[in-house]
């Protein structure tokens, strides 16, 4: 029987690009958690959730909102001694936590990237008040009646045009997508 | 004239109108012809890579190979998001073979064909590297005198750094400001992320670090935050009043496209630069008064 792979190898495999980016090497400065500007907004720092898979707390860190708070900003990166790409890694996080549909309750971000995703994928290209419908509801009362009116107020004043553009070739561009990923859950 | 591929991405079709406005306005006067490429679609900005890396680099790579066929061989984005997502998309392809194999399989379906030949560049790159400082100062009929601006960077059009470039302190948009005749101020936060999408996904979390880029501007007496990225300038602009509610303050302060402001000390009228369409009316006073 194959043995199991550690959950730093697993996340290791979800970033292809970068080669696999080698979080083993992290010296636990906690540079990158002293950079981050949404730091105070985890429930682990940057640092904390390295030294965390490191040691195969899958549980914890799939039950964290740190990734989901990362803002993609590779200000960590650009300062990191050990040359680790953790913007990459947090976005290798998200996937895999997409992947395996384990979040915390009640994050936005999960919802947000699907939904973006769905509409390229029927459009070709991004269209915002469609987009905001699709994640309102999980908006508190306050905040949708607060983004409805930056929404209309945008609307009004032509920012946003009223109907989505699509592209020419969208037969095409969406058998494109379906040679990646197969898209039964997606449309 | 020299030509370029021209990448507009999704958001100046719509909220960053003004940008695209005042991008074409500027690159004419400067020649510098910017040549849209046909049915290009979204490149996805932060909202792929949480889904699917592979399908992120494909519909980044699509845009690139429309590029390719064109013959020309440079690829020029507005949009620090969507310029950070072409230059990597690009040299990953060049550099991976495998990588390209699997993405020229899928574009297949479209007739298309990638090989990461072309040089990516963002539109603030090519004003200071093609046309240059001298010849910008050169036409400059209207310099911004007196004109205080916070220069931004923001985040993608710097990081990942992609040489051995200044990415702590670096002051291309400073010496571009100075050129126009402004004064650009020290802004300690210029490269400080503003949230990008966690507006809509961490509420709390974007407008604390939104709050904290104005506050700086307006510490220091900034009249305009300069921008290089339609989601910073909405970020910073639109989501002012949220600030204001949450923190209670009562900031309100203009944030213009840098395109806006070499237009306006180009000579070029302030409509047609998109200028009078800023939800901040106080813009247009600031850079007319
Ligand atoms: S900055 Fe790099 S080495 Fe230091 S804790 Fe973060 S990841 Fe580890
Ligand atoms: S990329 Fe993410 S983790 Fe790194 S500094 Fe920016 S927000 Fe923090
Ligand atoms: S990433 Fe953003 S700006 Fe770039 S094409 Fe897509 S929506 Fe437009
Ligand atoms: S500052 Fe924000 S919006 Fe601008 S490039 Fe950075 S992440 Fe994107």
């Amino acid at each position: 029987m194959a043995a199991e792979l550690s959950f730093n190898q697993e996340i290791a495999n979800m970033m292809y690009a970068t080669h696999g980016n080698p979080i083993s090497h992290c010296l636990q400065c906690g540079t990158c958690s002293g950079t981050c500007p949404a730091a105070d907004f985890m429930d682990y720092t940057p640092r904390a959730i390295i030294g965390m898979i490191r040691e195969n707390f899958k549980d914890e860190v799939l039950a964290s909102n740190t990734y989901w708070s990362c803002a993609s900003c590779y200000h960590c990166t650009v300062r990191c001694p050990a040359g680790i790409d953790i913007a990459d890694m947090m976005y290798a996080l998200k996937r895999y936590s997409m992947w395996k549909s384990r979040f915390k309750e009640g994050l936005i971000g999960p919802d947000f990237s699907e939904a973006f995703v769905k509409m390229i994928v029927n459009s070709g290209k991004s269209f915002e008040p469609i987009l905001a419908t699709t994640y309102l509801p999980r908006f508190s009362a306050a905040d949708m009646v607060q983004e409805a009116l930056t929404a209309t107020g945008l609307v009004l004043k032509g920012k946003i045009p009223l109907l989505p553009k699509r592209i020419k070739r969208l037969k095409k561009f969406q058998r494109m997508v379906k040679r990646i990923i197969p898209l039964g859950e997606l449309s | 004239m020299k030509q370029y591929a021209y990448y507009p991405g999704c958001s100046l079709e719509s909220l960053a109108k003004p940008y695209q406005l005042s991008a074409k306005e500027v690159s004419l006067a400067l020649g510098l012809d910017l040549k849209e490429i046909e049915d290009w679609n979204c490149c996805g900005a932060t909202a792929y890579f949480p889904v699917d890396e592979l399908l992120a680099y494909t519909l980044v790579a699509r845009n690139l190979a429309i590029a390719e066929k064109t013959g020309l061989t440079e690829f020029v984005a507005p949009c620090s998001a969507c310029f950070k997502n072409a230059y990597y998309t690009n040299n990953y392809l060049k550099k991976d073979p495998d990588l390209a194999d699997h993405i020229n399989f899928a574009l297949e379906e479209d007739d298309l064909h990638v090989e990461g030949t072309l040089k990516v560049r963002h539109l603030i790159e090519v004003m200071l590297e093609d046309v240059g400082l001298e010849a910008i100062k050169n036409q400059v009929t209207h310099p911004l005198a007196g004109l205080k601006i916070a220069p931004y960077y923001g985040c993608q059009l710097l990081r990942p750094r992609k040489d051995h470039e200044d990415v702590e302190n670096p002051q291309f948009f400073e010496e571009l400001l100075s050129a126009i005749g402004a004064e650009p101020l020290k802004y300690e936060t210029k490269t400080r992320c503003c949230g990008a999408s966690l507006i809509i996904t961490n509420r709390k979390a974007a407008l604390e670090m939104v709050r904290l880029l104005l506050k700086e501007a307006i510490d220091r007496g900034a009249d305009v935050i300069a921008t290089t990225c339609p989601m910073c300038n909405v970020n910073l602009e639109v989501y002012q009043s949220q600030v204001n509610r949450e923190f209670g303050t009562d900031y309100s302060i203009p944030v213009m496209y840098f395109t806006q402001l070499m237009g306006m000390a180009l000579g070029i009228a302030p409509r047609r630069l998109g200028i009078a369409k800023e939800s901040v009316p106080k813009a247009r006073e600031a850079v007319t008064a």
